[in-house]
């Protein structure tokens, strides 16, 4: 997994709420068994017309946010499925962070998985972010996950939470599975204090 | 200090604790089917590791399978093809127990743990696909996790998590008649909102919960996640260990015993502590039908379609106008006589035999409207099979409904049962989502009973007409 400690870069305005993991990436692009090359389908009802066209309007179509990293989105970012290509698939487009008011919690917690950092802010202070990504490449937001900070432009600055494990993990690129083979022991011992009439799932 | 069934479940899994109150948390079962396993199985290959306990995993392929009669002659569509071989390379390289399409035991995963007995009260099972919330029926605490997170369990047999809060939806009263588990939860969500339980582990309760039968009680977990919940639970109960007794998967003899001594031990506590409390009467639920594109958008069918001009707040007012152009509705117009063009009857919301049953009833000496297309898609291939010799399907097939094999169909455009652009659905299912069933197809989402009378009359209709 990819570090994440300090990102610059142009954010991605998409004001909606309840953009769905459907949206992010439609169920038709599920159908492959390897985590990359997602990123063409990211978004694409929105993104492209029923003959594979560009839809022109839609932002990520629009030359100066072709290389976003940061997507400034609206409420209830992520619900619906708890498809994991929905993180994959905003990764392989390039996006390192997704700032909103709210977030359904299984894509806030893949996020963290795959390396994306998904920041919740106050309405307002997302308000104001739309409007700073909405310039477009003459404005870049800065995420500093080290000291929870994202800049805006114009050098103000706000806070934000994230749970001080995801972080650690996240500023040091670890990957969940490793850290908790740490707790082996600890886990044979809590298998081996299990019911004795617990079945077992064994070969039909 | 008095616990909830949650906290209890919770707390009798947490194998280490970390500083910050995250938890090493054990899974007792972890499901897993062809969709969101290859990049999991993937992972544990390049890093060289193992599937920790065989013996809690179980594998299915359902997502995308097609359901004609005719396919186990071959999967057509090319990435449906890859996937599922995929996954049959994976359990035979790794070990995991299986249930291929020409298993009569094979299913929609969310049909098949109960059925089988694998879910059981008390357990913490998991599954790469949000619905796991279903197996809370059993009284188990079950959720959805994505894949990166099965290549965890696959790997360590646990989870890292955090408690969630505990809510408590109580459903007091009697229900009336034709209204259904599926009716409850689609009130539930449109009371508190497809966000309304984010954060919280909710506990259905109260005396219509409880007069529940098992198959209801899955079907009101199935959709805890479309109220925004990390997992629904129902306590444990007499239904629910008659229910179990005599499954393959299940306890037998004094393990059984020693099992059901245990499982009276989970329902909460007297004075427990829940941080958000629900209550609904019964008496107010009436069959219920979704107008819009998300399940909170819903009303019950005596009811009109809602104006976006009543709504106060700017996004919520474009995006009721934006679902109702989408659905093709008009403010103020009764939901009830609405055509429909499809009937889909299955997913793993409401695909048991008691569902089947639900709308055998409704359909039997009838005839599938002419013009529309009725489908029945039963949940497991051993739904099928107690139908077929029960009569159930008969009476459907008589009505002129399709009977297909199992799987989960329509209820997502993942499989060869798809949707056409502008094609309206009554649907059985859990999402009403754009595009769901296919690309421009429109949902809307009802009971067993409802779908049977919106098929037999080609138009949204109240169920109680009919009974
Ligand atoms: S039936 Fe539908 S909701 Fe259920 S597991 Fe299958 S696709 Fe998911």
């Amino acid at each position: 997994m990819d570090k994440f400690t300090t990102l610059t870069a142009v954010a991605a305005p998409l004001n909606v709420a309840n953009v769905d993991t459907d949206k992010i990436i439609p169920a038709r692009f599920l159908k492959t068994i390897k985590r990359t090359g997602l990123g063409k389908s990211l978004f694409a009802d929105m993104r492209y017309n029923a003959d594979g066209s560009e839809k022109a309007d839609f932002v990520l179509n629009q030359e100066k946010y072709r290389k976003a990293q940061i997507l400034v989105a609206g409420d209830n970012f992520g619900c619906g499925s708890s498809r994991e290509h929905a993180p994959w698939a905003l990764l392989d487009f390039g996006i390192r962070c997704v700032i909103a008011p709210s977030f359904a919690d299984i894509f806030f917690n893949n996020c963290f998985k795959n390396g994306i950092l998904p920041i919740r802010l106050p309405e307002d202070v997302c308000a104001k972010l739309m409007d700073d990504a909405a310039l477009g490449t003459n404005a870049r937001l800065t995420v500093d996950l080290e000291r929870q900070v994202v800049v805006r432009p114009n050098g103000e600055e706000f806070a934000f939470n994230v749970d001080p494990f995801c972080k650690h993990c996240l500023l040091n690129g670890l990957d969940d599975i490793g850290l908790t083979l740490e707790h082996t022991a600890a886990i044979d011992a809590y298998e081996a204090r299990q019911p004795s009439w617990q079945p077992k799932i064994h070969g039909a | 200090m008095p616990r909830t069934l949650f906290d209890k479940i919770w707390d009798a899994h947490v194998v280490d604790r970390l500083e910050d109150g995250t938890c090493v948390l054990y899974i007792d079962r972890h499901l897993v089917h062809e969709v969101t396993s290859p990049q999991a199985f993937e992972g544990l290959r390049m890093a060289g590791r193992k599937v920790r306990r065989v013996e809690n995993t179980i594998a299915v392929v359902d997502h995308n399978v097609p359901t004609d009669a005719d396919r186990l002659k071959g999967v057509n569509e090319p990435e449906s093809k890859l996937q599922i071989e995929t996954l049959e390379q994976n359990v035979a390289e790794f070990g995991v127990t299986y249930f291929p399409m020409s298993d009569a035991r094979q299913g929609i995963v969310h049909v098949v743990g109960p059925e089988q007995g694998i879910s059981l009260p008390g357990m913490t099972i998991v599954c790469g696909d949000s619905h796991t919330s279903t197996h809370g029926a059993m009284g188990a605490l079950a959720f959805g996790i994505g894949t990166s997170e099965v290549e965890h369990v696959l790997a360590t047999q646990t989870l890292l998590q955090k408690p969630a809060k505990n809510m408590l939806v109580r459903v007091d009263g009697k229900l009336a008649p034709g209204v259904t588990g599926k009716d409850i939860v689609l009130a539930i969500i449109g009371k508190i909102g497809t966000a309304g339980g984010t954060g919280h582990v909710i506990e259905f309760a109260g005396e219509a919960i409880r007069s529940l039968d098992m198959a209801g009680r899955l079907t009101v977990c199935n959709m805890a996640i479309e109220a925004g919940a990390r997992a629904g639970l129902i306590a444990p109960d007499e239904t629910t260990f008659a229910y179990i007794k005599g499954r393959p998967f299940a306890p037998k003899g004094k393990d059984f015993e020693a099992a059901v001594n245990y499982w009276k031990t989970l329902p909460s506590d007297e004075g427990a502590h829940y941080d958000k409390v629900v209550v609904l009467d019964a008496a107010e639920i009436a069959p219920e039908v979704t107008w819009g594109t998300n399940p909170e958008a819903v009303i019950p069918i005596t009811g009109t379609v809602p104006n976006p001009a009543d709504e106060p707040d700017e996004t919520k007012r474009a995006q009721m106008e934006r679902m109702l152009s989408y659905m093709d509705l008009k403010p103020g117009q009764k939901i009830a006589g609405t055509k429909v063009d499809v009937v889909f009857i299955g997913s793993c919301t409401n695909s048991r035999i008691e569902d089947l049953r639900q709308a055998a009833a409704v359909a039997k000496g009838k005839h599938v409207a002419p013009g529309v297309r009725a489908l029945v898609v039963p949940g497991s291939g051993l739904v099928k099979k107690q139908a077929e010799e029960e009569g159930t399907a008969q009476i459907l097939i008589d009505a002129g409904f399709e009977w297909r094999e199992a799987g989960c169909s329509m209820c997502l455009g993942m499989n060869p049962d798809k949707l056409t652009p502008g094609q309206r659905c009554a649907s059985t299912s859990n999402r009403n989502f754009e595009g769901r069933q296919g690309p421009g197809g429109r949902t809307h989402l009802l009971s067993p009973g409802m779908a049977a009378a919106a098929a037999v009359t080609g138009a949204l209709t109240d169920v109680r007409e009919l009974i």
